[in-house]
């Protein structure tokens, strides 16, 4: 899931030349039979089509279905009646408040983590694109925190932003009471700058990627019309990294939609009263620990919506940029 | 940081202006690291600057004794491994096939798949947690199993994605010649290219890692029973419920932190040049 979103729009200018490559040899070997023996091409996909049917395509049905009926948890093999409700399910999650504090906290999460990631990134893919020493040893810092996992990269965090933590005793007595992971106003912003922190080599590499086909003459031409560094900075520089700059965005949209480790664990199950629960937080309450799974399927079918617009959009953005 | 991009272009002219920069952002990417690992060897972990700082005299092993005797690290390494192992060997057995089909096969719906493909690495795996919950563990009983564990990982979109774009580019008269040889497709696969694709593999081998090693909300969906919970579940159980049973619990933490955090780092290190730079290739530039 990490690397999807550049790689299918990477992807984009290969398909015609290399399609019709494959496709020659294969139609010259094989003349057509009236009936034509399954191809090992069917075959050899086939355990990976089956993958993605058991996996994807029946749980997003499944998942819908639920979302329209009232649906209980029972004992692996009884039987029970699963009544069709139509659209109450999705009420209930509209008019559930914490379902709509969670949504509201994953737009303070987006509204810092967002710039936060993308200035971070694109500063130091700017620094580092250049022949340097140690730029190898740098690159690789910065990847570690994202091959880490999040449950080893929680436990410093909390450890770090605890009431008696290395930040609050760094701060003294500008440290704020109640301490982060306990203040209902900063504990969605530390969660915001956790992921932002744990993505961010990542995006570094992206843009550093990006950088890379950004043509020299723009930066010759912008010289010659008396551009100064921050002039050909922001006319050259952000316009030429922009479709990488939208992927960035919409992959930390999708990471916000997701969040779940960070919310139960470091501030100990979205608390204070929810004030750091997320959508998938709320969905394991209320599904699994609850024994709700219709209220949180239909939660589910909101979150997957909202995941493919912004995908699709995406999508229509960088093709018309790139 | 709060400068904005126009000072940091002003500040990025020079060359040491870069590295300060870049010294900077290294200090924020490893210092949580270095915390995690003194914090771990401190016989008293505290949140001061010895916790940085190592000093010689306060040093122990004690932690990591804490928390192997509080959430068994060796059993859940071992569960750890197994799920990751399965998932990688599943990758590259049925990742490599799909992979290759994609590439140089002709068959009915192969654009339709390789839609998929793509459309499936833009849902997020925890969206569909809630049907795959009830069907592994209500319905298929597969609840506390390393099947359970794997099923929604078992082949790696992103790998089948590498292997896709890794064949296309291994020139086509190549397995023309071997066909001509009167070698199945099979043969042509297992002789001609896998021995090719080396890198591709040594790449897709070390995404598919980082995957099923570091995810928790699935297996601690699934398991319950403590001997078969992979590491970051106990870990993030020994987070929760059991910080009351050792003494030190933070540093027992940062032991079983060093010790999840320690595979995937050293793997990622080793072969860390040709990671990032197939991940770049195969990504952006397109």
């Amino acid at each position: 899931m990490s690397i999807p979103a550049i790689r299918a729009t990477g992807d984009a200018p290969t398909p015609a030349p290399t399609g019709q490559r494959a496709d020659t040899p294969t139609q010259r070997t094989r003349p057509r039979r009236k009936f034509p023996l399954p191809r090992p091409g069917a075959l050899f996909v086939s355990p990976y089509a089956l993958f993605l049917l058991v996996v994807f395509a029946v749980p997003l049905g499944y998942t819908l279905w639920i979302s329209f009926h009232r649906f209980y948890f029972t004992a692996p093999g009884a039987e029970f009646d699963a009544p069709w409700v139509g659209l109450r399910n999705y009420q209930d999650v509209f008019s559930d408040p914490v379902v709509l504090r969670s949504f509201l906290n994953i737009a303070v999460f987006l509204a810092i983590n967002v710039p936060l990631t993308v200035v971070l990134s694109l500063v130091l893919a700017s620094a580092l694109n250049a022949k340097l020493p140690m730029r190898s040893f740098f690159r690789a810092a910065y990847y570690v925190p994202y091959v880490t996992a999040s449950v080893a990269l929680v436990a410093v965090w909390q450890f770090l932003f605890g009431a008696e933590g290395l930040v609050n005793n760094l701060l003294g007595d500008l440290a704020p009471d109640p301490s982060w992971l306990v203040n209902p106003v900063l504990a969605m912003p530390v969660i915001a700058v956790f992921v932002a922190w744990k993505q961010l080599g990542f995006f570094v590499m992206v843009y550093l990627a990006a950088l890379q086909s950004v043509s020299k003459e723009l930066y010759e031409s912008a010289a010659l019309d008396g551009a100064g560094r921050v002039r050909s900075f922001l006319s050259v520089t952000v316009p030429g990294v922009r479709p990488a700059t939208t992927l960035v965005a919409v992959y930390a949209i999708i990471t916000g939609a997701n969040l779940f480790s960070e919310p139960y664990l470091l501030t100990g199950g979205g608390g204070p009263d929810h004030a750091s629960a997320s959508p998938v937080l709320v969905m394991y309450q209320r599904g699994i620990e609850q024994g709700h799974p219709d209220f949180a399927a239909a939660l589910g079918v909101v979150l997957v919506l909202f995941v493919v617009v912004l995908s699709l959009l995406a999508r229509k953005l960088t093709e018309k940029e790139g | 940081m709060s400068r904005t991009p126009g000072a940091m272009t002003r500040l990025l002219g020079g060359r040491s202006a870069r590295l300060l920069v870049l010294t900077l952002g290294a200090v924020a990417f490893l210092f949580p690291f270095l915390h995690m690992l003194v914090g771990s060897l401190q016989k008293t972990t505290t949140g001061d600057l010895n916790g940085a700082i190592p000093t010689p005299g306060t040093l122990t092993t004690d932690s990591y004794a804490n928390i192997n005797d509080t959430i068994s690290l060796g059993r859940s390494l071992l569960n750890s491994g197994v799920v990751t192992i399965g998932v990688l060997l599943s990758t590259l057995v049925f990742g490599v096939l799909a992979g290759y089909a994609l590439a140089r096969l002709q068959f009915r719906g192969r654009g339709t798949l390789f839609a998929a493909l793509l459309l499936v690495q833009t849902i997020p795996f925890q969206l569909l947690m809630l049907p795959l919950y009830v069907l592994v563990v209500r319905d298929y009983g597969l609840g506390d199993s390393y099947l359970g564990m794997m099923l929604p990982f078992a082949v790696n979109s992103t790998a089948v994605f590498l292997f896709r774009q890794f064949f296309l580019q291994i020139p086509g008269e190549i397995f023309e010649a071997a066909r001509i040889d009167g070698a199945g497709e099979l043969a042509v696969l297992w002789r001609v290219a896998v021995p090719m694709a080396s890198p591709a593999l040594l790449t897709g081998c070390l995404l598919t890692f980082i995957g099923p090693w570091n995810e928790f909300l699935w297996p601690f969906l699934v398991t319950k029973d403590a001997d078969m919970q992979p590491l970051a579940v106990s870990l993030a159980g020994f987070m929760s419920n059991l910080q009351g049973t050792v003494d030190n619990p933070t540093g027992a933490l940062m032991a079983g932190a060093c010790v999840l955090a320690v595979p995937a780092v050293a793997l990622f290190l080793l072969f860390q040049h040709r990671f990032t730079h197939t991940n770049i290739d195969s990504g952006v530039k397109g």
